[in-house]
């Protein structure tokens, strides 16, 4: 198919669609990936774009989540951009290859599709299985809708090649529930994509036969900590970059996501839900129902984990009552992931902290329904008024009253 | 063919740390001097990038760097892939790694690239046990072998990495010996001139692992061969060729009295060492017919 018959037009199409179309626009020269439902569709819809002419790009069918992630490496190393995508067990599988990639300072993207994972086994989404991989250093961000993950893969390779991030960059949607979810979807023009997308510079950081280096050496413990000390500087430098993509991304299509995090109806709020992913569109109807009975709600999406949005939390925890914290996951043994990173920034908020609540919910695919998320509103109402409220709980727990 | 008298001076492994006596040091070396200056090489976390990539001492004058140890044949196959998408020409894709990285950690990547048919050049250093991380057993241990973690002698023999990667029907693989240059050079050059992938298994005697004098590498790499423990051969275009077939071998005992890890055995285990080469040769006479 021409780029002809799909650029600049509208078309009603899945997230894992979208994802694919975002990643032909952004014209990666090696995608390496191995099948996992619900990621599948994305590598045969990119197959079938190669195969078909429309797209110049080497593919190659690796064996396992653990190669495909090595190989995009090697092509990253030879100054190639790339494209990857996994899930669940497929993440898990590539966990040491992720360390290697952000440690050598190579700026690929890949899509992950959140599935949770086994034991007990199950295809379904939550969280579980990207923020296992939390301290992996990789960017990571989550998106609500298909559009928003179209335009979060442009965003997110300008932002992982920004010569002062270099670091690589996982782009997460909810499985199912967004991989697999059709919807409108605006499809950008190629020519505007690579007029905000230039061709990959990799500086320093690329085998070179005029100039020969070593890469992903060794370092001794005189050297690592301030290899160490660079990576995390690469990441707060993320936070102005994501910004600037934001910026310029608006400019250029005339939509913005709000780059570290979107607040929702948040200006007067007095409670306010924390989440990430799709569960954000459920949880804007109930901040319109209940601001439609008087109550103060409002919502802060987190899109991007990792660099975590600190200062964005601790800003709000100075002006609201109460925050719930949505968690797809949950730590064994403490709480959810982000209840606990979100809990963590308050307590830099200076002053008195709101009341918080953490709602463990939509674990392996379980929905999370508008009534439960209404009740989260109630329950963090009545834990800054002073009620009694369990810090954690488990939302739609059958054998509790939700 | 390489003649070792046409071998360029310029070093492009210079200045490394290995152990006196080290033939996986001479194998890199040797190859380079092959492969030469358009060389991308890749190497797993080993004995090699040991001794030649802690930061900031570099002593690969290649492009190259240190890949996961599961992971070099993926690694290899994404350079392969980014020779192709940046339209690179006469350019020599090449992995080394040890029998570890190669026939136990590494076989999945390797046996992925080799199927897929990429143009990589795939070397394994063979010092037959995980030398790096201080001399514990792997599949390429030979039988009887003491490691520390086969204290009493490896029982089981080692894999046939030969065979293997003939049936993944490689366009070419071959056998070779640090001690027969010539030989093991003439193999380099072919593998680096395949059209498609091709493996190298070659013997790597280890005299800090296996217990003999650091100058004995080449003499104990030629006994390996003239015993009948190691073999010599290619497979090229859907057959094998023995490149040494001795009429009639040394005793096994002229190898394996030399070296620490078998010092243990005695007239039994060289007996039932004698059985097993036997009959491994007279299956690839069978098999191979020369």
């Amino acid at each position: 198919m021409s780029n002809e018959a799909w650029e600049g037009r509208r078309a009603f199409i899945s997230a894992n669609d979208a994802v694919s179309y975002a990643v032909r626009l952004c014209r990666p020269e090696v995608i390496a990936a191995y099948p996992i439902t619900p990621q599948t569709s994305v590598v045969e819809k990119l197959s079938e774009f190669i195969a078909g002419g429309g797209m110049d790009c080497q593919f190659i069918n690796v064996e396992s989540e653990h190669s495909a992630m090595a190989a995009v490496m090697g092509a990253a190393m030879m100054g190639c951009r790339t494209f990857t995508a996994s899930s669940s067990q497929g993440l898990m599988y590539m966990c040491e290859m992720l360390h290697y990639v952000s440690g050598s300072r190579f700026p690929v993207v890949m899509m992950n599709a959140n599935r949770t994972l086994a034991a007990p086994w199950n295809i379904y989404g939550d969280h579980r299985d990207s923020l296992a991989m939390r301290d992996a250093g990789w960017l990571q961000v989550y998106v609500e809708n298909a559009q928003e993950a179209l335009d979060t893969v442009l965003q997110a390779y300008r932002v992982a090649e920004d010569a002062a991030v270099r670091t690589p960059a996982m782009v997460c949607l909810d499985g199912f529930v967004l991989t697999h979810t059709y919807e409108i979807v605006n499809i950008p023009g190629q020519r505007e994509v690579d007029a905000f997308l230039p061709p990959y510079a990799p500086g320093e950081n690329v085998l070179d036969l005029a100039n020969p280096r070593s890469l992903c050496i060794s370092v001794a413990p005189e050297w690592q900590t301030e290899f160490r000390c660079q990576q995390q500087a690469a990441m707060e430098a993320a936070k102005g970059a994501i910004a600037r993509a934001d910026g310029d991304f608006a400019a250029a299509f005339g939509r913005r996501w709000g780059g570290m995090v979107e607040e929702y109806r948040c200006e007067d709020a007095d409670y306010v839900l924390l989440g990430m992913g799709s569960v954000m569109g459920t949880t804007r109807l109930v901040v319109d129902k209940l601001r439609a009975e008087g109550l103060k709600a409002g919502l802060m999406k987190i899109r991007f984990f990792r660099p975590f949005p600190r200062e964005e939390i601790a800003a709000l925890g100075r002006r609201v009552k109460g925050i719930g914290v949505i968690d797809r996951d949950v730590s064994f043994g403490n709480a959810g992931a982000l209840y606990t990173e979100a809990k963590a920034a308050l307590y830099s908020a200076g002053g008195a902290s709101p009341h918080t609540v953490n709602f463990i919910a939509g674990l392996s695919g379980r929905d999370i329904t508008k009534e439960h998320i209404e009740t989260m509103y109630r329950k963090v109402m009545n834990a800054a008024a002073g009620g009694a409220e369990r810090e954690i709980q488990f939302a739609g727990l059958r054998w509790e009253e939700w | 063919m390489v003649k070792v008298i046409d071998l360029p001076d310029r070093e492009l492994l210079y200045g490394h740390k290995a152990c006196p006596g080290c033939a996986a040091g001479t194998i890199a070396r040797l190859i380079l001097k092959v492969t030469g200056e358009r060389t991308f090489l890749a190497y797993p976390a080993s004995c090699l990038s040991t001794v030649t990539s802690i930061y900031p001492q570099m002593a690969f004058a290649v492009p190259s760097f240190t890949a996961p140890f599961p992971a070099t044949g993926a690694v290899l196959s994404g350079m392969a892939a980014a020779v192709k998408a940046k339209r690179m020409q006469d350019v020599t894709v090449l992995g080394m790694a040890g029998d570890g990285g190669t026939a136990d950690i590494g076989l999945q990547a390797l046996s992925g690239a080799v199927e897929r048919g990429d143009k990589i050049f795939y070397v394994c250093y063979d010092n037959e046990a995980y030398m790096n991380t201080g001399v514990q057993r792997s599949s390429l241990t030979p039988f009887g072998a003491t490691t520390t973690t086969s204290p009493a002698g490896k029982r089981g023999v080692k894999k046939n990495m030969f065979e293997i990667l003939i049936a993944h029907r490689i366009p070419y693989c071959a056998t070779a010996s640090i001690a027969h240059t010539a030989d093991f050079l003439a193999k380099v050059e072919k593998a680096r001139n395949t059209d498609g992938p091709s493996f190298l298994h070659v013997l790597a005697p280890c005299p800090t692992g296996w217990g003999f004098p650091s100058d004995q590498t080449m003499a104990i790499g030629r006994l390996a061969v003239e015993t009948g423990l190691w073999f010599l051969a290619e497979y090229e275009g859907g057959r094998v060729k023995m490149n040494l077939a001795p009429k009639n071998f040394k005793p096994v005992q002229e190898y394996l009295g030399l070296q620490k890890r078998f010092k243990h055995l005695g007239a039994a285990e060289w007996a039932l060492i004698e059985g097993q080469r036997d009959r491994e040769w007279a299956d690839m006479r069978r098999k191979w017919g020369f």
